[in-house]
């Protein structure tokens, strides 16, 4: 019973005094006048907005269920096309030295653009809207792959490979026994770096090329100065993300050795 | 008798920021089929790089190496070795950490069933059977190194190569993890280099101990020969004389001959 409180007192009490405090300041701020709806209005207009999430009237005016789908779309196809070129390449890199040093240069110089600076080059190259948003997610989810990737095959233990070179093991076996799964944490972790930028991006990119999605709803809803949907597009985009990290977290804590 | 392995004035260095640097020098050792050889001398002097000189880890800078007659170009699988941190794959249980050399040994010729029998043999033969599906951090320290050896030894390899095996375990496992590698090298009849900086250890265990002095650029001091008749029993040893001169000839090489300058 002790133990129960005890839990209680630190695993929830900590964070929801945090979440009424926010509540407090947010319908103080509110009430102070100007045009910010407190969490009451909010809340309301946000039971309305989900009683029927995926509606669809025109192109462009469609559920937010719908919006975020496509938003998730983006970022999935975006990112599943970056681990597709960049673990591999990772691979290489950390394993060859020579690709290492060739490939270092551009990929530090590359890393550190914002990803939406490559959105022009999307346009232009595409002539649409809808793949150079994917465009932008590649480029910016591609470097942590790389990178993470590369630096889990450079610190593989010395020790391992002396096992793999006693066993006379095939390259093969050395990749899928040794190299792999030694390698497998930094992957999960480069992962999780590029979900988490890429969430972070397809909101901006989306504002910009229009279209169905999230980022385009919150400015959609701002030109009809709907201001409530934009909070709630807020809370929304907050909490998928963290969805996705927490996901990314309990398959990392499977492949822990 | 033919000699088994022949080291002939082997010379290693490495390339260093500072330089080159010397770790071994003249090294001149033959070894016959079945004979058990440990290395002792100090910290860095080289037991280890001579080890890997044989496991083929390491190629000499200078000097023959044979084994079988044929010249050491790199590990095969005629020469097992069990690591001083048992290095096992964490990702893969007992029995597929040794199943991974059974199958590379093993796989072109025989069926599924063999190769998982045979596993499954040389995990018992370190009284293993009951941990096969555990993973290396779920079992201990001692358990860990017994794995490492059956490793080693399903591999059936003519040479055992042991760097300080049971260095890091307790007084209690250590005396009965050399008990019973005394009874599966009297069974299999390997040919042993065990790498150890116990001086009872060496005694107990070895037909020859390779002393060795102390680097850089260190070579074989004294190789001392124990007649001890086998099989040796710790107990009964230790109030034989002859068990006593025998170590005494080896701490007397390392703590008087070769003692370290202090530090
Ligand atoms: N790759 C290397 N590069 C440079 N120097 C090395 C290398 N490997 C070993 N040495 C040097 O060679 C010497 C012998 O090293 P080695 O590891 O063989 O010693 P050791 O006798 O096994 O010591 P210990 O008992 O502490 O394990 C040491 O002085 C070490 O610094
Ligand atoms: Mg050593």
């Amino acid at each position: 019973m002790i133990r129960i409180k005890k839990h209680l007192a630190e695993h929830w009490v900590p964070p929801l005094i945090g979440i009424a405090l926010f509540l407090f300041l947010w319908s103080l701020l509110a009430q102070g006048g100007g045009a910010l709806p407190g969490p009451l209005k909010t809340w309301d207009s946000a039971v309305v907005l989900f009683s029927d999430p995926f509606y669809q009237k025109t192109p462009n005016d469609q559920g937010i269920g719908w919006n975020i789908l496509y938003s998730l779309g983006r970022v999935g196809i975006g990112f599943g096309l970056a681990a597709l070129i960049g673990i591999p390449l990772g691979f290489m890199i950390g394993r060859f030295g020579f690709l290492d040093k060739m490939t270092s240069p551009i990929v530090s110089m590359l890393r550190p653009v914002s990803p939406l600076a490559w959105l022009p080059i999307g346009l232009l190259v595409f002539k649409a809207a809808d793949p150079a948003a994917i465009w932008v997610i590649f480029i910016s989810s591609i470097w942590p792959m790389i990178i993470n990737t590369a630096m889990g095959v450079r610190q593989l233990p010395q020790d391992y490979l002396n096992v793999a070179r006693v066993l006379n093991l095939s390259e093969w076996k050395i990749f899928t026994k040794i190299l792999f799964p030694a390698t497998l944490p930094y992957m999960l972790t480069g992962i999780r770096l590029a979900i988490g930028t890429a969430w972070l991006v397809i909101v901006a990119a989306e504002m910009l090329t229009g279209g169905v999605g999230i980022g385009f709803w919150v400015w959609d809803e701002w030109n009809n100065l709907n201001v409530e949907h934009i909070i709630i597009a807020i809370f929304v985009v907050g909490i998928i993300g963290l969805l996705l990290e927490m996901m990314l977290v309990q398959i990392a804590k499977r492949f822990s050795y | 008798m033919k000699k088994y392995v022949q080291i002939e004035n082997v010379q290693m260095s490495f390339e260093t920021k500072q330089g080159t640097f010397v770790a071994l020098k003249d090294i001149d050792l033959k070894i016959d089929p079945g004979e058990f050889i440990t290395l002792i001398g100090h910290s860095g002097c080289g037991k280890s790089t001579l080890l890997n000189l044989i496991a083929g880890l390491l190629m000499p800078t200078d000097g023959i190496m044979l084994c079988a007659d044929r010249e050491i170009a790199g590990p095969g699988p005629d020469r097992g070795v069990v690591f001083q941190n048992h290095s096992l794959l964490p990702w893969l249980t007992c029995f597929e950490n040794v199943h991974l050399a059974v199958e590379r040994v093993f796989g072109n010729t025989e069926s599924k069933a063999q190769l998982a029998q045979r596993t499954q043999e040389a995990l018992a033969l370190v009284h293993l059977s009951h941990a096969e599906h555990k993973y290396p951090h779920e079992i201990s320290g001692g358990m860990k190194q017994r794995v490492g050896i059956a490793r080693a030894l399903s591999m059936q390899p003519k040479v055992l190569l042991m760097d300080e095996p049971f260095g890091a375990l307790d007084a209690l496992t250590r005396a009965h993890l050399q008990d019973e590698l005394m009874k599966i090298v009297a069974a299999t009849k390997s040919t042993v280099v065990m790498v150890t900086h116990d001086v009872d250890e060496a005694v107990l265990l070895s037909d020859r101990i390779v002393m060795m002095t102390n680097g850089p650029a260190a070579t074989i001091g004294e190789i001392l020969t124990v007649d001890l008749p086998k099989p040796r029993n710790r107990l009964a040893l230790a109030n034989d004389a002859h068990y006593h001169s025998l170590r005494g000839a080896v701490l007397e090489f390392l703590y008087q001959k070769q003692a370290k300058k202090a530090a």
